[in-house]
Parts: C-alpha cells; sequence; structure tokens
C-alpha cells in the first residue's frame, strides 16, 4: 500500500511545483504520458531504458534481502560498463564465446567492486553505506582512468565487435528502429535468477536468514560473514551487467565521464518500490524506467524541464523512506471508518 | 619553479578547495553527533552553491561588492531549511535516514537544474561577477616563509572556514548544548530521561548541519566554479563526508581531513604544471581517489579507530529498549 501512495503523493507534488513554476501539470504530465506510450519508437526506447533498471534494482533488492545496504551500484555499474565495453572491443571471436565472454566480464568487474566492500564489513565490520560510496567515486576515477589509458590518450573507447553486440535489428524493426537490444531477455533472466537463488536454494535460505538476524544465523551455525561476502559479490555482478546493457546494447562503447549514470542511485528507489522482491523490481524498474525516458518528450511537447522528473522520483523515495507516517495515516483513517 | 615557490602556490590553493569541506564536514559533525546520518549532505551543498549563484547574479547590481557575502547568508538560510526535510524524515518519521539522504541528494540537484533551465532557459547560469575577492591581510603577510604561504591572496572565506571548525569544537565539547547533543547521539534515551527533549536537539543539529552545508557549497561555486551547472558539486559533499568520518566525528579532525583532501585535489589538479620529478611521474587518478582510498582504510582501523557516535542512524522511539 505504502508504495502506490508514495506514488501518487509524488505525482501530486510534482504538479504542484509545476503549478509554482508557472508550468501546467495537465500538460506536462500528458507529455510525459506520450513519451512514453506515444508509439512503437517510444514503447521501444522505454523498454530499452528499463532494461538496466532491472538489473541495478536487482543489485540493490538482492544486498538488502541479507540486511546489508548497496549504495555502490552506480560504482559496479560504471566498471561492469567499462569491461563490457572493453572486452567487446578487444577481441576478436565468434559470438558464441564473445557476447558471454563480455557478459561475463561486466559481471565479474561488478562482483570485484562490490567484493571489496562486502570482505571489509565481513572482516572489520566497516559500514558497507561508507565504503561503497566511497567506491562509487573511486570507480569514477579509476574508470576514466582506464578509458585514457585504453584509448591512448582519448575520451572513449572504441566500439564494440559485431559479435559482442547485444543489438537486434528484429527488435529494431519491430519498434520503429528504436534502439531496443536483447538485453532486456538478459534482465528479465536475471529477475529468474535472483527468485531461485533467494526462494529454491540453501544459500538463499541463508543469505535471507542473515538479513533477518545475524544472531540467530550464526548460533544456526551458518556462516554470516560468507553470506555478507557473497551476497555483496552477488549484487556486483547483477549491477556490472547493468553496466553491459549500456555498453553492448545501447551505446556500443563508454565515453569518459564528468559524473555518474544515476542509474544506480536510481535503482535504490527501484528496490524499495519493489519491496526487494525479484517481482517487485520490475514493477519499480518500469515505472522509473518509463518515467526517465517519458520526460525527454517534456520540453518539447510542454515546454516543462525535464528535471521535473527527478524531483517525482526523488519525491517518491523519500515517500517511501516516509512510509511510517503513511502507515500511522492509513490506520487511523480506518479507526475513523470503524468509529462510524 | 623551486620548492618554495610550489609551496606559495599548493598551500593556497589547498585551504581554498578545503574551505567548502571543511565547513560541510562540520555540519556533518553536528548531524551525526546528534545520531542523524546525514548522507544528503551533498544535496544540501547543492543547494547552496545553486542558491549562491543564482542569488548573485540577481542582486549583483543592489549590493556591488557585499554580494557575494550575502549570497553565503541567503545560501545558508534556504540550505538550512531545505534539511528540515530530512529532519522530519529522520526524527519525525522515522525514516531510514541513508535512504531519507539519498532522497535529499537528489531532490537538491533535480530541484536546482530544474530552476535553472527555468529561469535561464538553458543546462547552466551565466558566470558570475562578484567572485568572492582573495585578500591580502595586513602585517601578517610580511612575515617571511609564512606569510606568503597563509597570508597572501587568501580567501575570507577559507579564515571563515578554520573559525567556525574552532567554535564548532566550542560549541560542541565546552557548551551544555554541545553536551546535550553529544549525550542524544551516543544513548537517547538516557538523555530523554535526563529531561533532555531529544527530538528538538537533533532538528537543530541537522538544521545547523544543513546551513553549514548551504554556505559551504556557496563558498565553492562563488571561488571555484563561477557558476552553476550539473557537475558543479560533484562529489564534495560526499568527500565533506569523509572528511568527517576521516576526522572521526571531531570538528578539529574534520577540519585536518578536510585540508588534507584539499591538498589531494590541489596536486590532482596541477600536479602535471608542478614541477617535482616523482609528483609528476604518479598519475593524477592516485590523487583523484586518495581521499577515498584514506577514508576507507581509516574506517577498516588501520589508521587508528574511527568510532561512530553509538547511536547514529537510529529513530528515537520513546518507551522502546
Amino acid at each position: 500500500m505504502v508504495p502506490i501512495i508514495s506514488i501518487i503523493l509524488g505525482l501530486l507534488v510534482g504538479a504542484l511545483v509545476m503549478i509554482f513554476s508557472g508550468y501546467n501539470p495537465v500538460n506536462g504530465y500528458i507529455a510525459l504520458w506520450n513519451g512514453i506510450f506515444g508509439d512503437a519508437y517510444a514503447i521501444g526506447e522505454t523498454i530499452r531504458q528499463i532494461s538496466p533498471y532491472i538489473l541495478a534494482g536487482l543489485a540493490v533488492a538482492f544486498a538488502f534481502r541479507t540486511g546489508l545496504f548497496n549504495i555502490g551500484v552506480e560504482g559496479q555499474l560504471m566498471v561492469g560498463w567499462f569491461a563490457a565495453a572493453y572486452v567487446g572491443s578487444a577481441f576478436t571471436m565468434p559470438m558464441y564465446i564473445h557476447l558471454p565472454l563480455s557478459l561475463l566480464a561486466a559481471a565479474a568487474a561488478g562482483a570485484l567492486w562490490g567484493l571489496i566492500p562486502g570482505l571489509l564489513k565481513a572482516k572489520f565490520r566497516v559500514h558497507e553505506v561508507i565504503v561503497t560510496i566511497m567506491m562509487n567515486y573511486i570507480a569514477l576515477h579509476v574508470v576514466n582512468a582506464l578509458i585514457k589509458t585504453v584509448s591512448g590518450g582519448g575520451f572513449k573507447t572504441e566500439k564494440i565487435q559485431p559479435t559482442a553486440s547485444l543489438r537486434s535489428d528484429f527488435l529494431s524493426n519491430l519498434t520503429d528502429y528504436s534502439t531496443l537490444h536483447y538485453g532486456i531477455f538478459i534482465a528479465l533472466s536475471m529477475v529468474i535468477v535472483m527468485w531461485f537463488i533467494l526462494e529454491k536454494t540453501k544459500t538463499g535460505f541463508e543469505l535471507k536468514s542473515v538479513g533477518f538476524n545475524e544472531n540467530a544465523s550464526h548460533y544456526a551455525g551458518m556462516n554470516v560473514n560468507k553470506n555478507i561476502v557473497l551476497s555483496m559479490i552477488i549484487s556486483g555482478a547483477f549491477a556490472g551487467l547493468g553496466g553491459a546493457m549500456e555498453a553492448l546494447g545501447t551505446f556500443g562503447n563508454m565515453t569518459s565521464r564528468g559524473g555518474f549514470t544515476g542509474i544506480g542511485f536510481d535503482g535504490i528507489a527501484v528496490a524499495l518500490l519493489g519491496a526487494n522482491t525479484p517481482l517487485g523490481v520490475i514493477f519499480g524498474a518500469s515505472l522509473f524506467g518509463s518515467l526517465k525516458y517519458g520526460a525527454n518528450n517534456m520540453p518539447n511537447a510542454a515546454n516543462i524541464p525535464l528535471e521535473i522528473v527527478s524531483i517525482v522520483i526523488a519525491l517518491i523515495i523519500f515517500f517511501v523512506a516516509s512510509g511510517y507516517i503513511i502507515r500511522v495515516a492509513i490506520l487511523r483513517m480506518n479507526k475513523k471508518k470503524e468509529a462510524k | 619553479m623551486s620548492f618554495l615557490e610550489v609551496l606559495y602556490f599548493i598551500i593556497p590553493t589547498s585551504i581554498a578547495y578545503a574551505a567548502p569541506l571543511i565547513l560541510t564536514a562540520i555540519g556533518g559533525v553536528f548531524s551525526e553527533r546528534s545520531g542523524v546520518v546525514n548522507i544528503g549532505l551533498e544535496g544540501l551543498m547543492v543547494m547552496g552553491a545553486f542558491i549562491g549563484i543564482i542569488f548573485n547574479l540577481a542582486y549583483a547590481d543592489v549590493f556591488g561588492s557585499w554580494t557575494p557575502w550575502i549570497a553565503l547568508l541567503v545560501a545558508m538560510l534556504v540550505s538550512a531549511i531545505f534539511s528540515i526535510m530530512h529532519a522530519v524524515a529522520s526524527v519525525s518519521f522515522r525514516a531510514n535516514q541513508v535512504v531519507s539522504g539519498v532522497a535529499i541528494n537528489m531532490l537538491g540537484i533535480a530541484i536546482a537544474l530544474f530552476s535553472v533551465k527555468m529561469l535561464y532557459g538553458k543546462g547552466q547560469t551565466d558566470f558570475i561577477q562578484n567572485k568572492i575577492p582573495r585578500i591580502n591581510i595586513p602585517i601578517l603577510q610580511d612575515i617571511p616563509i609564512l606569510g606568503p604561504m597563509f597570508f597572501k591572496s587568501v580567501y575570507g572565506t577559507s579564515i571563515i572556514a578554520i573559525a567556525v571548525a574552532i567554535i564548532a569544537w566550542f560549541v560542541i565539547y565546552k557548551t551544555p548544548f554541545g553536551l546535550r547533543l553529544r549525550s542524544v547521539g551516543e544513548h537517547p534515551m538516557a538523555a530523554d530521561t535526563m529531561g533532555i527533549n531529544v527530538s528538538k536537539i537533533r532538528y537543530t543539529a541537522v538544521i545547523i548541519s544543513g546551513g553549514l552545508a548551504g554556505i559551504g557549497g556557496a563558498i565553492y561555486s562563488q571561488t571555484m566554479t563561477g557558476d552553476f551547472g550539473h557537475a558543479t558539486i560533484n562529489g564534495q559533499g560526499f568527500m565533506a563526508l569523509a572528511a568527517m568520518i576521516f576526522g572521526k566525528w571531531h570538528p578539529i579532525g574534520a577540519m585536518g581531513a578536510a585540508l588534507f583532501f584539499g591538498f589531494a585535489q590541489t596536486l590532482a589538479i596541477s600536479a602535471g604544471s608542478i614541477d617535482i620529478d616523482f609528483i609528476q611521474k604518479i598519475p593524477t587518478v592516485y590523487f583523484h581517489i586518495l581521499p577515498y582510498v584514506l577514508t576507507i582504510l581509516a574506517l577498516a582501523g588501520f589508521i587508528g579507530k574511527a568510532n561512530a557516535p553509538k547511536a547514529n542512524g537510529e529513530p528515537y522511539i520513546k518507551g522502546s529498549r
């Protein structure tokens, strides 16, 4: 109940912001809607945008289930992006090896970036929130330096080989020549992988158990530290694959960046909104991916700066975080109804 | 360039880079000492940087050379008001403080960019004409060696930052308010039994942190960049957070760490032009990541033990154990 109320509140406050800024919220939201579902091309691009959001959301959600807050998805995603772009462009191989290898490289890079905070948490009880934030900035600078090295002083990596590409003529033609690629199927299969790990394996049971109560899990004979590290590795791997979506599907290379992609931070919102369940992540990613892509239509169609959507997303996170007060409000309203 | 000339360049620049970090990190010390985790420092700084610039642009004709200073005050006020959101969420609504902080960060940059587009119709503002001036301090600047290092062409804001650090130390360790602040962050229930209003102290602390981060952001934009765009504040808030932790939640420690991070940033930017062989050979990426790596090492206990306030990040619920 809380996520839905939060979305409504976020959209309402967003509308208020538009009114106070002298824009027409109805036109704004119509432009947003058309930007998402307007035609086949828009739908294709929206789905393309959703795939990295699903993976970023899975990464945050998976760590959450073990009681870990992985704010480092952003950095893990960036190293994954670079790894995929590098492996995708530097080698010549047949497709059935090259594509999986590039994806694997991205997952491994992300996992490595998740391993460090995981180890520090397990060995030294260092809070993973601070370490992952710091790892984000380290990733940003290291990736930029690596791009410079790989490209011989340039600002972007070479285009990936066609054998490593996720591009799909079929999907592209289907959606009026959008950049929709096969990544969405990888993202959806990872949703199933997360569900399978958490619900159908012993490892998943242990991970969740550590998330519920570390001490009880320890008492029951589980290796808490091992599970913390494992959770961060898997979470990082999901994030790295999110980067591969950008490298192998959407952009085909990586350009050096002045700041973050924002996908990793939005992943926090996706996971929160989806209550950290695999299915919920699809829902959250669809919402935020659509909002983000649809916003591009707002400046042209309604003359409203597209940042309004970032305001709405931030507000939704704020309201989800303040879920306690929303639950209290619902409780009060129900009581009043009973009294009548 | 001789070694001394290098120092004459590096030290004032380091202090200039450190000033915004010092103020913001001290804001963080206030908030976290009271038990409220404040990841939102970055967003509060963005808000300060943004307000500083637009106020400066709009009122440069009215206030003349006073404009940047009044802009600092306005930025402080607006960021303090903005931080109330974080206070309400973390203290009254019992929100997850990290999540609320993330929301503040996203909201800060979104509101700032939205307003910039609305006001100026483009992605960044114009450049301000009235930057914060560099001043020479009379008499002190004539001291040999130390004079040119610390007192020639310094920003007045750097002096303010160091003064604020000392005042903060006094307030936190030598006044009743400071004692209450620390007790609320260590053991809110004990403080509550002694008749201290936990919520009130925490609200005050978060608002102070908002105000200081606001000044920090406005100093950064009015000394370093001169305009406001999406990358004006790019990790300064998180670096301040790092300085706070590296300084072990102590105002003077945070100041020391911020000065050191300012030094690392200066090296990263100017390493190529410094004529010292071993510095030129180090790739700049190492200077860029130095503050973050050091923070991780500090947290892992390799550089002394850093202990966060006990009740940091936990909402206080009356009557719960």
